[in-house]
């Protein structure tokens, strides 16, 4: 795919265009968030109690939480918690995923059967159950919470990019590669990997959307982030507690994840449709 | 390959990929853990509860002959005991059953309901705001944390409106007044065959927001796949002749077309069922529905780590076959598939 006709595409659609922007704001929102959050020591954790559960005011414009906290700091906050998230189990997916999947497809018969059965298996699970189970295994926290989703993911990658390497292995300049007598290792990381790896990074990237949108499941499930770090999942989670008589506390931050994971799917439909119309990926 | 011989190749094969499932499962729950004797026990483990469950789980014969005795006992349905409820999982998930079962196909029925007629006029007026408008929704309806959905639906139904109650699946009250004799399990079914009308109109309302949660995802795929393949569809050859005979619009597109096109659309509503099955642990949760959506999350919630186990076990069992009888059916329905 080249890059004018990607582009071109992309711009031609409105709701892509909202998407990307969207997307652009967050990253921004996340970088400046100390200095847009109105109270930051409140987003890292620091209680408030003279102000529990206020509605929202100009002071508080999302309100306040059960510890007195602002909603909207924490919720600014939140988009770093999601963005890392969301990037690392995708990165950590990548880096499991394509290695096996360049393997898989270059050097094909038996290799190729045995990832290929793997990833079966993996797939065989419906999105999240796999994650959840791993997650319970290894306990609560951030960061295996990352490594159980990255575990359940990766073989979506692998399928890409074994695809990938199946066609490019057939190119002219592979097969003089191997006629010098270049090493396998060589050929793939010099002349397999960097022209495949550009749709499966696309995919990646669109995948991120839904990789928060799960990653807010496992918090909301008290397998994720834990208190107080600022997270979208785990807020909603305590918020829930509280929402009959203190409606702002789970709502704002279920519309951050919301509005992020669109922004994703958003974009990531139209890209879909450049690179691969057949190609079906999951969201949660 | 004949038809019937295809069936037999497919569940071998499925039962080739449980086998899988399953060991990946043993595999996650004894290597990744340091001590699987303390996770089994729980919270507050003494060293002689430990030792227990070490002796029970086969902790101390090897690898190998652990995961025989771990097959043994999967083939005789038992899926060990609960550390919350310290009942057998297996009997848990039994009675937890149809409560799932009844929410999930209501759930379905209304995806079903709105996702194709949204995707067959998605379609027919493609680009128009009408298109762009449902494609929006459909978005929506795969990027909605299902879990924050349900108390969002919950404030406006319950304590705005004051139009349907808040969790659970039936009125106790209204069950006392109306006992309602158990035939199938299915609350909707039962009461409506026996006549109990109060308990019918009461489970009913206590269905439509957990159920309309759930739906929304269903929605979003059916209403997509729907939409693309209608697309397709719309530009053969054999439309255009329909349309050249005068036949109504709406029969050309429900009729002749929409059967053409239905049949991708299978799949996804087949994969939305599995995907369903994942859902109602966060929506059972929210709704406070008594069915295997709320046992898992509940067990999740107490790091009650038997009944993970058995539940990841039978959930992707149960997805396993609903893609088998996805692709089964399918090709039942379109010879075009080559076998």
């Amino acid at each position: 795919m080249r890059k004018e006709e990607m582009l071109k595409i992309l711009f031609r659609n409105k709701l892509s265009i909202l998407g990307l922007s969207i997307i652009i704001a967050l990253v921004l929102i996340a970088i400046l968030a100390p200095i847009l959050a109105p109270y930051p020591e409140q987003a890292l954790g620091e209680p408030n109690l003279k102000e529990r559960l206020q509605p929202p005011s100009w002071k508080h414009p999302f309100g306040t939480d059960h510890l007195g906290r602002d909603v909207l700091s924490r919720v600014i906050y939140g988009t770093r918690t999601s963005l890392v998230i969301g990037f690392s189990v995708v990165a950590l997916a990548l880096l499991i995923g394509v290695p096996l999947g360049l393997i898989a497809g270059y050097f094909g018969g038996k290799m190729d059967l045995a990832v290929m059965r793997i990833t079966d298996i993996f797939l065989a699970f419906p999105p999240l159950l796999l994650a959840l189970l791993i997650a319970t295994t290894l306990g609560r926290g951030m960061v295996n919470a990352i490594l159980a989703l990255a575990i359940s993911w990766w073989p979506w990658y692998t399928r890409l990019a074994r695809g990938m390497a199946i066609s490019v292995k057939e190119r002219p300049y592979v097969e003089a590669a191997k006629a010098m007598g270049i090493a396998d290792w060589k050929i793939m990381l010099r002349h397999i990997l960097p022209n495949s790896i550009s749709p499966v990074i696309v995919q990646a990237t669109m995948d991120m959307g839904s990789a928060i949108l799960e990653a807010a499941a496992l918090s909301f499930l008290g397998l994720g982030v834990q208190p107080p770090t600022p997270d979208w999942g785990l807020m909603v989670s305590e918020g829930k507690d509280y929402f009959l008589n203190y409606w702002w506390y789970p709502v704002f931050p279920g519309l951050a994840i919301f509005i992020t994971v669109i922004a994703f799917n958003l974009l990531g439909d139209a890209v879909r449709e450049v690179i691969d119309p057949r190609l079906r990926r999951r969201f949660l | 390959m004949k038809f019937r011989e295809y069936v037999a190749y497919r569940l071998v094969l499925a039962i080739f990929v449980i086998i899988g499932v399953v060991t990946l499962v043993f595999f996650v729950s004894r290597v990744i853990p340091s001590d699987p004797a303390a996770l089994y026990v729980g919270a507050h483990p003494t060293p002689e509860a430990i030792e227990k469950a070490r002796e029970q789980l086969h902790l101390n014969d090897p690898l190998i002959k652990q995961y025989a005795y771990y097959l043994w006992s999967l083939l005789h349905g038992d899926l060990g005991i609960s550390i919350r409820t310290h009942n057998p999982v297996a009997q848990d998930l039994k009675s937890a059953f149809t409560a799932t079962f009844e929410l999930i196909l209501v759930a379905e029925f209304i995806a079903i309901l709105i996702g194709i007629p949204l995707g067959v006029y998605s379609a027919v007026k493609k680009d128009s705001w009408l298109d762009n408008l449902s494609r929006l929704f459909a978005i929506s309806g795969v990027s909605l944390p299902a879990f924050w959905f349900g108390i969002v639906l919950q404030l406006i139904f319950f304590k705005h409106l004051q139009l349907l109650p808040l969790a659970g699946r039936v009125d106790t009250v209204v069950l006392l007044q109306h006992p309602l004799k158990v035939i199938t399990g299915f609350y909707l079914i039962d009461s409506l065959i026996t006549g109990n009308i109060p308990v019918f109109i009461d489970a009913l309302k206590h269905i439509i927001l957990p159920a309309i949660t759930l739906a929304m995802y269903p929605i979003g795929l059916i209403t997509r796949q729907v939409r693309s393949m209608m697309i397709e569809v719309l530009q053969e050859n054999y439309i255009r002749t329909a349309w050249a005979y005068g036949i109504p619009p709406r029969r050309i597109y429900f009729k002749y077309a929409l059967k053409n096109a239905i049949a991708p659309a299978l799949i996804t509503i087949g994969l939305s069922f599995a995907y369903t099955l994942v859902g109602a642990f966060l929506v059972e949760l929210i709704f406070n529905w008594p069915g295997l959506g709320r046992y898992a999350a509940y067990s999740i919630l107490s790091m009650d780590y038997p009944a993970v186990l058995g539940v990841t076990i039978v959930a992707a069992t149960a997805y396993v076959f609903i893609n088998l009888i996805v692709d089964i059916v399918q090709v039942y329905l379109d010879p075009r598939i080559k076998l």
